[in-house]
């Protein structure tokens, strides 16, 4: 894991791309709540295509449901989300989602491939999957570093390896935007750097956004971070210069929102 | 045993022991991966209510108790959908006031003295031809769902919540699955009848998880372990002169128990 000198790089990559960086994801004057309790209010959100943005905040804040709004399992009752994008026919088909929890159904017969291939197919076909499916399946465990495990029983793997499937299933439908709910929330401090470093790779052609409660992540991959507690402060970490070498210190995430705070 | 064969009721016994074997080994699949294995005991026992129907009003049994069972099965689903909280409830509901619905029906049926045992544990030994091809027929309507559906069947059985985020209806295929355990559900009951229909839907099925590493290898597997169960089942209750429903269950569930003994040794 990089520290200063990572963001710098980044700092100046985003600069550099400015003007070549669309946005993406446009939420405007959003709020929402569920009978009467107001979840989230007037939020507004700007994404761009090459953005590493980080929601954080505290639990019941909001989070999960700004995701939901997003991806539509929520309908959105006032304000507006607008996706944009060239080919945007279909807006699930541009976004790719890793739910939060990844534990479930451990003791469901199947396979690794097919939780990869999992309600997408380029074709009908009957029983079995069509051919560029399987390779495409493949080629994105691959990427993802679970080739050989591709014919195990989705159960059988720990809770890190689970997590870089779901990536690929997410990974399937060829997203621009792919949206991670707590990725890292049951894995061990070497398969989450493992995994960040896997989304910093994947950021270079598509859009991140993730929640997470992870210092590390913040300072170390995140060009944007978001603060959701039924409303949003945002914070572009462009502006964030600092020498912190997180591996060393230990910053709490009060003192974290102090410091976005004082330079807001 | 051999010239057991040539009787005509035997025959109809075994094909029936077959093809309900594997309807029951497909589906229980779904049932326990879905984990309704509890809300199909209840469409079992409301299924009762289909057979007082019919023999109240003279409608063919099949038709009765398949009516009533999909009708039962409907009503879940929906409450499923809507009021998941209070599944529990209902389906000890259904399960309760389907069975006494039967019973008044029966009741208030005129001169009819019917055979209550040959429904709770089953009569494979007076299967006719109409039942055969009831059998079949689902047995075909299955395997052509499965055919066409089967990847969208994996998805929302595994993973609903993401099935619906990639466009799939998930409600559309939960009740499916829901109105084929009924339909299936009904013809068990006539082999191992309403009180052992559970136990033929989940005890192959425990066996095959352990066994497969995908669905439909899993549905396979427990389709061939039920046959297996029936089988003998039925050669023990033709042997020795017992029901034979109950034989059925005895030789799956001792089965299971030595199949559990097995897989912790080694």
């Amino acid at each position: 894991m990089g520290s200063g000198p990572k963001i710098l790089s980044q700092w100046h990559k985003l600069l550099q791309n400015n003007n070549d960086n669309p946005t993406i994801i446009d939420i405007k004057h959003l709020s929402y709540a569920i009978k009467k309790e107001e979840i989230l209010k007037d939020i507004n959100l700007e994404v761009k295509q090459k953005d590493f943005l980080v929601i954080i905040g505290p639990n019941g804040g909001g989070k999960s449901t700004l995701l939901k709004l997003i991806l539509g399992i929520y309908p959105s009752k006032s304000g507006t989300i607008s996706i944009h994008y060239a080919d945007a026919t279909n807006k699930l088909d541009i976004i790719g989602y890793v739910p939060q929890n990844t534990n479930i159904n451990l003791n469901f017969p199947i396979k690794v491939i097919e939780v990869v291939m999992m309600g997408f197919a380029s074709k009908k076909t009957f029983f079995g999957y069509a051919k560029e499916d399987l390779d495409l399946a493949n080629k994105l465990l691959e990427q993802v570093g679970m080739q050989k495990y591709a014919h195990q029983k989705i159960g059988s793997l720990s809770g890190g390896q689970r997590q870089r499937v779901m990536i690929a299933r997410a990974l399937f439908a060829h997203p621009k935007i792919l949206i991670l709910d707590e990725p890292t929330s049951s894995i061990d401090v070497e398969g989450q750097a493992k995994i960040y470093d896997l989304l910093q790779e994947l950021n270079k052609e598509i859009t991140i956004i993730v929640v997470s409660h992870d210092l590390s992540v913040i300072l170390n991959y995140a060009t944007k971070v978001a603060h959701i507690n039924k409303k949003l402060s945002f914070h572009d970490m462009s502006s964030f210069e600092s020498s912190f070498d997180t591996q060393k210190e230990h910053i709490c995430e009060v003192e974290l929102l102090e410091m976005l705070g004082k330079i807001k | 045993m051999i010239e057991a064969l040539s009787y005509e009721f035997i025959q109809n016994a075994l094909i029936a022991g077959i093809l309900v074997s594997f309807i029951s080994g497909i589906i229980g699949s779904l049932i326990v991966a879905n984990r309704m294995v509890f809300l199909v005991g209840g469409v079992a026992h409301a299924a009762y209510g289909g057979i007082g129907l019919a023999l109240f009003t003279g409608i063919p049994l099949f038709l009765g108790t398949s009516l009533f069972a999909v009708l039962a099965a409907l009503f879940m689903a929906y409450i499923t959908i809507k009021e998941r909280d209070k599944t529990d409830i209902f389906i000890g509901l259904i399960w309760a006031v389907g069975m006494a619905i039967g019973i008044i029906l029966v009741d208030l049926t005129p001169g009819y003295n019917v055979d209550l045992m040959s429904y709770l544990f089953g009569s494979i030994l007076a299967v006719d031809h109409e039942d055969l091809y009831f059998m079949a027929a689902l047995f075909v309507l299955i395997l052509f769902v499965l055919a066409f559906w089967y990847k969208d069947i994996l998805a929302v059985s595994y993973d609903s919540e993401y099935a619906a985020i990639r466009g799939i209806n998930v409600k559309l295929f939960f009740t499916i699955i829901l109105i084929l355990s009924a339909l299936s559900v009904v013809v068990a009951i006539k082999v191992v009848g309403l009180i052992l229909v559970i136990a033929l839907l989940t005890i192959p099925i425990y066996i095959a998880q352990y066994l497969c590493s995908t669905l439909y290898s899993m549905m396979f597997v427990s389709g061939f372990v039920a046959t297996l169960f029936t089988l003998v089942g039925l050669w023990l209750s033709y042997t020795y002169d017992l029901t034979s429903g109950a034989c059925i269950i005895l030789v799956a569930a001792l089965s299971l128990l030595f199949f559990m003994l097995w897989q912790k040794r080694s």
